[in-house]
């Protein structure tokens, strides 16, 4: 069931990313950071800052945004813009039997 | 012993100068004398074109002569100096004066430039009668007195002066032409297009006749100005000249002098001729970096850099040279200019308007993502804006227009919300939002005060409409920002009715804290602080959400630049064992630590660890965590106190070591740095640590607190002295527990202890005035009591996945790269190759 135009890629179980937290993971040789909120549904962006490359998957995040824990940039789950510089690539993700599925 | 300072130049920058070297306390150190070419006070050159066009002019004065009374300035106004004797240092001036110095400043300016021509002078040094220069109070009211008995002008070169005279000019009802080589009007500063527009108005509105592609060639007298030839043969009647064709650098003073001289008198980044240690030189007779400015936003600059390495208060300021960027009313139109006209790269970026009819051009060069230039004519409202993406390579917004026009984008009064306090407002003077904001909290009600207080407004008055955005928004509401006491943004309560709905409520976890007092819920910005007051509101009995956790505290380490992180095992005092030394260098081995490095705060810090080496990392320590990461009990120096020293009048070390046990890893509002002295001679800092206690004889201990020596520097205040090393360490717990109760999130006890007042801190702590020290005990032990080794957790993490890498590593120049004997990052990748 992946959209037109992606590949759904399966990253393994949907337990590797605890409430609240990101992972990273590798795909296709792109590094792409799975976010679960705390609602338990799924964010993925690109995996590291474009501000100086720091790993966004172990930033802080709410409903609406994950913080970079280098330099604090913020990047917006909806459309990964962020207000102090350039944004990131948003990817649609879900959970399908038990597993994660990133589209690529 | 005061030293000598000589300033020669009288005008904005010489000024200037001096304003800035006695805004640094430079009256104690100096006897200034200035000389001054012209006989009068410090006027602002600026406002000439306002005399001249007969608008107010009773601010012209920057400093009346009073104001070298009040200041102990020698004046010598109408006195030029000839000549500096370097080696004697000595300079001589025209009335035969001879004064030494031991420092110079050199601020002579620059003239105005009359080009060759027939008709100009009568002998060598006397213009015909009707022919002026712009460029002086003098040239000012000679030319306002022969301008009330004659009808005609031409004013040869449209640049930015030509056309202020030519405006002036005509309000006094003459007859006025602009005579200008080029093709385009003030082509300094802008390109066909906006030169036309401004040409436009110029012609239609203010009723100049413009004439471009014009030379003079000769100027026609009878006695006094009769007209002006152009090189084409036809010839301009008028009975007054007024040549603004450029100005030359008033340089022959270095010239005389030895010093080295280009386009003007060169300088280093100190200001300092390059030639002469003890010699300054500011304003348009200097060159710097090849630059010569003539313009008044760089003196600023200049002179305040002048006066840091003058006066020592910043001996190693350096001047870097200033960004192009003007803002200004040329002839009653508001003109904005910076960095380039046009696109220069076939990429650049180019985003034009233009509206002839109603005399509005914009437009904005952007070369990779970054505003490099900018040209307004007409409208000036996103001169801010713009100047700050300018300066600071702001990035900007997708839809290029808005950097023209306010869409549905801030209104001009957020604009001047989110403006940077540094944002030069007006260039004139030399005034920052930051001036404007510290002259409303100082009791400035009204803009016309703010106006006279930094003169902010009283050049070319082109930023006034800006200037009383600003003062409004600074003191449009009089009660101070509410937000600004709130503990975190998302929940609008200080800390202490926060602890108190936390306790009332229960809410033992982050979220269940959102869920009951965050107005719009969860904030990942506010996560770090909640998770810290939480763990000292309820210390055991918190509820530990991982995700409420900052990295660091997530996985008990600091991580760095590339993403790897820093260990730093605890070394309680700064005393180690052989056996631990042999395992630190054993780990560092095995785990192949690119740096091994000495803290400040006597432990040994292992650098570039791997995420997912975490674990193994610790195991193979097998030490506790030194907390080199958290807003929390760091470490405690300490020096050899009694048990080698021959000075101790304690035992420091072990008073040190106690501390750092007991109190280890408790989580506080920002880090907390500690020291123990043995003696007065305080080898470990304790004077300048949050918490420092210094033995002073007969087991007697001064408690110290709010002491600082990073990017601030404060001595601690004395809190108590105290009998008996047991009271030192009771009384540091119960210092420590009223910070993490009350200290503001990341406010360090420098900034804490000042604010509360140490006389009110021995009022509760020492004194215990209100009995609330039993309290803070109790709360103390509680926290003690709950402390958990976290490197525990390597062997059992807390969450799935918790040490996992986030990144493939980045090498970078700073930072070793080590062999590539073991994949990346530990990343588990996609299709099946995850293990």
């Amino acid at each position: 069931m992946s959209s037109p135009g992606l590949t759904a890629h399966r990253l393994g179980p949907a337990s590797a990313v605890p409430v609240g937290e990101g992972r990273a993971f590798s795909v296709e040789g792109r590094q792409i950071a799975v976010f679960r909120l705390r609602d338990s549904t799924l964010r993925a962006l690109d995996a590291t800052c474009p501000h100086a490359g720091g790993p966004l998957a172990d930033g802080q995040l709410d409903a609406r945004k994950v913080v970079c824990p280098l330099h604090m940039r913020t990047y917006s789950f909806a459309d990964g813009s962020c207000p102090e510089g350039p944004g990131v690539e948003v990817h649609p993700v879900h959970e399908e039997g038990g597993e994660l599925v990133v589209e690529l | 012993m005061r030293e000598d300072l000589v300033v020669v130049g009288n005008g904005m920058a010489g000024a200037r100068a001096v304003e800035e070297i006695l805004a640094r306390g430079g009256a104690e150190r100096f006897t200034i004398t200035m000389f001054g070419d012209e006989p009068y006070g410090n006027y602002n050159r600026i406002m000439l074109s306002h005399v001249l066009a007969g608008e107010e002019s009773d601010e012209i004065y920057l400093n009346p002569l009073d104001w070298y009374r009040d200041n102990d300035i020698t004046l010598h106004a109408g006195v030029r100096v000839v000549r500096i004797d370097r080696f004697a240092r000595k300079v001589f001036a025209d009335d035969g004066q001879v004064l030494g110095y031991d420092k110079l400043i050199i601020a002579t300016g620059s003239r105005t430039f009359f080009p060759p021509m027939d008709g100009m002078w009568v002998d060598d040094r006397t213009l015909t009668p009707g022919v002026f220069g712009f460029r002086t109070l003098d040239d000012t009211t000679a030319m306002l007195d022969y301008a009330q008995d004659h009808r005609s002008a031409v004013v040869i070169g449209g640049g930015l002066l030509g056309l202020e005279a030519a405006y002036g000019l005509r309000r006094h009802g003459l007859d006025v032409h602009v005579v200008q080589g080029g093709s385009v009007l003030m082509s300094q500063q802008l390109d066909e297009e906006a030169g036309a527009i401004l040409r436009r108005i110029l012609e239609d509105e203010v009723g100049i006749a413009v004439h471009t592609g014009q030379r003079p060639a000769a100027i026609r007298s009878t006695g006094s100005v009769a007209g002006v030839v152009l090189k084409d043969g036809s010839s301009i009647d008028a009975d007054m000249v007024v040549v603004t064709a450029g100005i030359r650098p008033n340089v022959g003073l270095g010239v005389v002098s030895g010093l080295t001289v280009e386009r003007a008198i060169v300088v280093d980044d100190t200001m300092r001729s390059v030639d002469d240690p003890d010699i300054f030189v500011v304003g348009e007779c200097c060159q710097h970096r090849g630059e010569v400015y003539g313009l008044v936003a760089p003196l600023w600059e200049q002179a305040a850099v002048l006066a840091d390495v003058l006066t020592g208060a910043d001996p190693k300021a350096t001047y870097h040279g200033s960004r192009n960027a003007t803002k200004l009313k040329v002839a009653g139109v508001d003109v904005a200019q910076m960095g380039l006209k046009r696109p220069e790269r076939d990429d650049d970026e180019f985003v034009r308007f233009s509206e002839p009819r109603r005399g509005v051009y914009k437009s904005v060069v952007i070369r990779d993502g970054r505003l490099v230039g900018a040209t307004l004519v007409g409208e000036t409202d996103k001169v801010a804006f713009l100047t700050q993406s300018f300066d600071r390579g702001l990035p900007l917004p997708d839809e290029r227009v808005e950097l023209l026009f306010s869409l549905a984008g801030p209104s001009e009064a957020e604009g001047a919300a989110e403006m940077d306090d540094s944002v030069q407002v007006c260039n004139c003077n030399g005034v920052s939002k930051g001036d404007l904001c510290g002259a409303v909290a100082g009791g400035c009600g009204s803009v016309a005060e703010v106006m006279a207080a930094t003169r902010a407004g009283k050049g070319c008055g082109s930023c006034k409409s800006l200037v009383a955005q600003i003062v409004e928004w600074a003191g449009g509401s009089s009660a101070p920002d509410e937000s600004a006491s709130w503990y975190v943004p998302a929940i609008p309560l200080d800390k202490p009715a926060l602890i108190e709905a936390i306790r009332a409520q229960g809410l033992r976890s982050v979220s269940s804290v959102f869920a009951a007092l965050a107005p719009s819920g969860e904030d990942a910005g506010s996560k770090m602080a909640l998770a810290s007051l939480l763990k000292v509101v309820w210390a055991g009995d918190y509820i530990d959400e991982r995700d409420a956790r900052y990295i660091n505290d997530r996985v008990h380490a600091n991580i760095q630049r590339d993403g790897t992180f820093s260990v730093v095992p605890r070394m309680s005092g700064g005393v180690t064992t052989a056996d631990e030394l042999r395992r630190i260098a054993d780990t560092a081995d095995r785990f192949e630590i690119p740096m091994i490095k000495v803290t400040g705060g006597q432990r040994i810090d292992l650098l570039g660890v791997r995420k997912e080496d975490l674990p193994a990392v610790w195991e193979s320590l097998d030490m506790p965590s030194g907390y080199a990461y958290g807003k929390s009990m760091r470490t405690v120096k300490t020096c050899v106190g009694t048990d080698f020293c021959r000075y101790g009048l304690g035992d420091s070390t072990q008073l040190g070591i106690d501390i750092e046990e007991r109190y280890k890893g408790l989580e506080s509002p920002a880090k907390l740095k500690l020291a123990v002295a043995g003696c007065p001679r305080n080898c470990s800092e304790a004077l300048v640590k949050d918490i420092g206690i210094v033995a002073v004889g007969d087991d007697r201990w001064d408690v110290l607190v709010g002491g600082a020596a990073g990017a601030s520097v404060r001595q601690g205040d004395v809190l108590a002295t105290v009998d008996g090393r047991d009271e030192a360490l009771r009384l540091t717990g119960v210092f420590m527990q009223y910070y993490r109760e009350n200290g503001r999130w990341l406010e360090r006890t420098y900034d804490f202890v000042p604010r509360v007042g140490v006389d009110e801190l021995k009022a509760l702590l020492v004194e215990d005035r209100d009995g609330i020290v039993a309290g803070l005990e109790e709360r103390m032990q509680a926290a003690v009591d709950a402390y958990r080794d976290p490197w525990l957790e390597g062997r059992e993490p807390a969450t799935e996945g918790q040490f996992h890498g986030s990144l493939p590593l980045i090498p970078l120049p700073q930072v070793p790269i080590r062999d590539g004997s073991s994949s990346p990052a530990g990343l588990p990748s996609a299709n099946g190759a995850m293990a």
